[in-house]
């Protein structure tokens, strides 16, 4: 199971909050999918709003680890500020950092990314950066400080998937001892399945499940998938080859 | 004096952030603020002044993915 700045988790699956129709349908998506983490922000309120305390009680009853993001902060300061709120909300060290460098695709910046990381470390932060799979990018994010990285599958909301399985494949192989999750872009349990055979050790999703119809069937769905690809991967697959090679002996074959 | 709270302009007469609080009914709410892009602890809002215009973030847990 994945360790996370020396904490082990129960689950290979990370999962969000946000989007459910109902407390009480998120509630049930989080009890069959076994997540071990839960993603959580940080949003405005003044005036006589509850929306705060509930969440928080809710989410407190969950008995899961919380790791607070930064969605939306498109600089440094933004994102630093927002993750020492986090940090004092929460209760943690970790944050799921996220520097938004394009508006439509969501795509990290890779700049701001690196220089946020570097600061929320030296002030004792767990970063979990939200990142792209280039391999130059992550490097800078380990040279930081991070412990584990968080690429991409396909741009938040999407459904769409590993969009680069060559790109993915490629970073599991440079970093065969970093904890490696695909964060974003999942649609269907097959695509966290996918993401685990790959040999990465969690996937972080969101809309997937709780833009289902049935988010707490999703929820399992997925949970059984992560499951699979795990066992998929422990079992030293077979190679894939272009030519046909039958699997029924020859040998004894009538009428030849 | 006029401070900015969550983006929204009002007539404020508290001389420090713990004051501003106290005086919007968020005293022991489970918020976390900054003062013009800065974190300020908890355990700091009863010595940070305000001053005119100052731009007062108050945010609580919320859902996340």
């Amino acid at each position: 199971m994945p360790v996370f700045y020396g904490r082990e988790i129960a689950s290979r699956l990370m999962l969000g909050t946000a989007q459910y129709p109902s407390p009480a349908v998120l509630a049930e998506a989080f009890r069959r999918s076994g997540a071990g983490i839960a993603t959580v922000s940080v949003r405005r309120e003044a005036g006589g709003d509850r929306a705060g305390q509930d969440f928080w009680e809710l989410i407190r009853d969950l008995d899961v680890a919380l790791l607070p993001n930064t969605a939306g902060c498109h600089s440094v300061r933004e994102a630093v500020t927002t993750a020492q709120m986090a940090r004092e909300l929460f209760d943690t060290n970790w944050i799921k950092l996220e520097v938004i460098g394009h508006g439509d695709t969501l795509q990290p910046d890779p700049f701001g990314l690196v220089e946020a990381a570097q600061a929320l470390t030296e002030d004792g932060f767990e970063v979990f950066p939200y990142c792209t799979e280039d391999l130059v990018l992550c490097s800078r994010l380990v040279e930081v400080g991070c412990q584990v990285l968080m690429p991409w599958g396909a741009p938040i909301g999407t459904g769409l998937g590993l969009n680069n399985l060559y790109g993915l494949r490629s970073l599991r192989a440079h970093f065969p001892d970093l904890p490696l999750v695909v964060d974003a872009g999942l649609g269907l349990p097959s695509q966290a399945a996918q993401a685990i055979e790959l040999g990465y050790d969690a996937v972080l999703l969101n809309t997937a499940v709780a833009k289902a119809g049935d988010p707490a069937a999703m929820a399992e769905g997925f949970a059984r998938a992560v499951e699979a690809g795990a066992l998929a991967h422990g079992a030293d697959p077979m190679e894939p080859r272009d030519m046909a090679a039958p699997s029924t002996p020859v040998l004894g074959m009538p009428f030849k | 004096m006029k401070i900015i709270v969550n983006g929204e302009a009002i007539e404020s007469a508290a001389a420090t952030l713990a004051a501003l609080l106290a005086e919007i009914g968020k005293a022991d709410a489970k918020v976390a603020t900054a003062v013009n892009e800065a974190f300020v602890p908890a355990a700091l809002r009863a010595d940070h002044a305000l001053n005119e215009g100052d731009r007062v973030e108050i945010v609580a847990p919320r859902q996340g993915g």
